[in-house]
């Protein structure tokens, strides 16, 4: 079984048809990227899986459950994490608060444990302290920890939220243009980043322009064009399908 | 991963400055607790202790709305109901059951939960703005009811409750440790798993619900904690005055709860402490005024807020390791 399974789905909003039969699947610790135009429908699939949009039809399951109907948390509580194309961070929080927001789901203390600071408060808010900083060195974070993540450059924020996202220790992680505005060196980094996140047997679908890095690391790229899918294979044979082709470039060019 | 431990060392243990330390540390604390302690050896009379009284029991109020407004950023403007529903229970089980007000005050926290939950369960999937409007009306309803009810003794109120001392001194002091109680309770739980979630739905819920956040639970959880820390101020109220009637619980308490809040600094405990004082403690101070006093208190207000809009003590980011 698949991890995650995506089946014929479509999204409309009113008379606008975002998603038109989309079907594709991802392996345990598989890397996948949805490629395609922009206003293709990538970050609709995103919002249909993590539970931010209910498909019009279609399925969605992770190890075979169904997942359309249910909240985004608990979508997160099954192993989901992502992160979003338009940073959103904690602003006001500190960078270390931000990564603690991952290990929500972990931490076991009540209410009664905080008004007490009993002993299993006081353990469980050190691990996840721990958890934190571990996940920031882990995604190589060099700014200020303790300061709001405002504060952080632009670059550093992105590191942040994939570090909050990590913290949730997820089966699944959708990158959401993580590439996105980075510079060169930056977008290595990234790159290496995703693979190090490969490594730790975690599931990656990537939303990405930078057609670079979606080449060097995916392991299959799935291509949507006007919320249909227009190709779903490996990057090289993608690379040369025609269909994918004439949606980047249109008919007319010669590539 | 040696690399990343290495990345670490750079930059990230900034020791926290001077200034911060004692702002974030228990001294400042212990030492408002102090001044509240030695305020009767400086003025025992007992209109001072009355008024001392009211703003500690005021103090409790911002700190149970703090947790609403301040950590999870809902907008409530009717959360003297909560105070309302807290007096009302302890009065009729006071007056008409003969309940000696420490019994009543599990019976306090059973209703205010339910109140919490009555009025947050269909109020908390609105967007802000909305919620503020409903908040609003609940307010007004409650009042309203305790007008039009006759166990709650209609627009004379409740009088007689029976008071916990015969001491106004020994009250305030009774009064002051439950309200120390109360903010430090409403502190530990900003700094827990759930002020946590409380701050991420407060600074963005789509991203908290992502992270594993029922934005809607917790939401609950603010205002059910917030109904409590309202309907126990209540108690302390209504042993404090003895009589309770629906004038007492007006909008223009909630208005200045919320001032004290924001005056104070929303999500600062240190912050909501020095604005409930400020709010409750100036109007008497500028007595001397006479007709005068309010159209000064709203100035000094707009002053404060011109320049200092994050408030008198705001929270901050920066966190102490």
């Amino acid at each position: 079984m698949s991890l995650l399974n995506v089946s014929d789905l479509r999204l409309s909003f009113g008379g606008l048809l975002a998603i038109d039969g989309l079907t594709f699947s991802v392996e345990e610790a598989e890397i996948v990227s949805v490629i395609g135009p922009n206003g293709a429908g990538k970050t609709s699939a995103f919002n249909c899986v993590t539970g931010f949009y209910r498909p019009t039809s279609g399925r969605i399951t992770l190890r075979g459950r169904d997942l359309p109907g249910l909240r985004p948390s608990a979508i997160a509580g099954l192993g989901i994490a992502r992160t979003f194309q338009n940073l959103r961070l904690f602003g006001e929080l500190s960078v270390l608060d931000n990564v603690r927001a991952g290990t929500h789901l972990w931490l076991r203390q009540n209410v009664f444990d905080a008004l007490l600071h009993t002993p299993r408060y006081r353990r469980s808010e050190r691990e996840c302290t721990e958890q934190a900083h571990h996940w920031l060195d882990f995604v190589g974070l060099r700014g200020d920890r303790y300061g709001a993540a405002r504060n952080l450059p632009y670059g550093e924020q992105r590191r942040t939220e994939i570090a909050r996202a990590l913290a949730r220790r997820p089966d699944l992680l959708l990158l959401d243009e993580p590439a996105a505005g980075l510079n060169h060196g930056e977008k290595a980094e990234m790159l290496d980043l995703i693979r190090r996140i490969q490594g730790l047997g975690v599931a990656i679908v990537l939303i990405e322009h930078d057609m670079g890095l979606v080449m060097e690391v995916s392991e299959r790229v799935v291509v949507l064009n006007f919320g249909k899918e227009i190709a779903d294979g490996r990057p090289e044979d993608v690379r040369r399908d025609p269909a994918v082709i004439e949606a980047y470039l249109g008919s007319d060019a010669h590539a | 991963m040696t690399s990343a431990v290495k990345v670490r060392k750079v930059g990230t243990d900034k020791p926290p400055t001077r200034a911060s330390k004692f702002l974030q540390n228990r001294w400042a604390g212990l030492a408002g607790l102090l001044i509240a302690l030695l305020a009767p050896f400086v003025n025992a009379s007992p209109y001072a202790l009355s008024v001392m009284t009211s703003a500690a029991v005021f103090v409790m109020l911002a700190a149970g709305l703090n947790i609403v407004v301040g950590y999870c950023g809902l907008l409530d403007l009717g959360y003297v109901a909560f105070f309302a529903v807290g007096a009302y229970t302890s009065g009729v089980l006071a007056t008409r059951f003969d309940l000696p007000l420490p019994v009543t005050v599990p019976f306090v926290i059973v209703v205010t939960v339910i109140a919490g939950i009555v009025i947050g369960a269909p109020t908390l999937r609105l967007r802000s703005d909305y919620l503020a409007i409903v908040t609003l009306g609940f307010g007004e309803i409650i009042r309203i009811t305790a007008n039009n009810l006759d166990v709650t003794g209609g627009p004379s109120g409740i009088y007689g409750i029976p008071h916990l001392t015969e001491s106004p001194v020994v009250f305030y002091y009774l009064t002051v440790v439950v309200v120390s109680l109360a903010v430090v309770g409403a502190a530990r739980l900003g700094r827990s798993r759930l002020g946590r979630a409380w701050r991420f739905v407060r600074e963005d819920e789509d991203a908290a619900e992502a992270m594993g956040v029922n934005t809607y639970r917790v939401k609950l959880a603010a205002y059910i904690a917030g109904a409590v820390w309202g309907g126990l101020a209540g108690v302390l109220f209504a042993a404090h005055l003895s009589a309770i009637s629906p004038t007492s619980f007006t909008f223009l308490q909630s208005a200045l709860v919320l001032m004290a809040v924001v005056l104070g600094g929303m999500g600062s405990i240190p912050g909501v402490v020095v604005g409930a004082v400020v709010i409750s403690l100036l109007p008497e101070i500028l007595r001397d005024l006479a007709d005068y006093r309010f159209f000064l208190f709203g100035v000094l207000l707009i002053v404060v807020m011109l320049l200092r809009p994050q408030g008198l003590w705001p929270a901050r980011s920066r966190e102490v390791s």
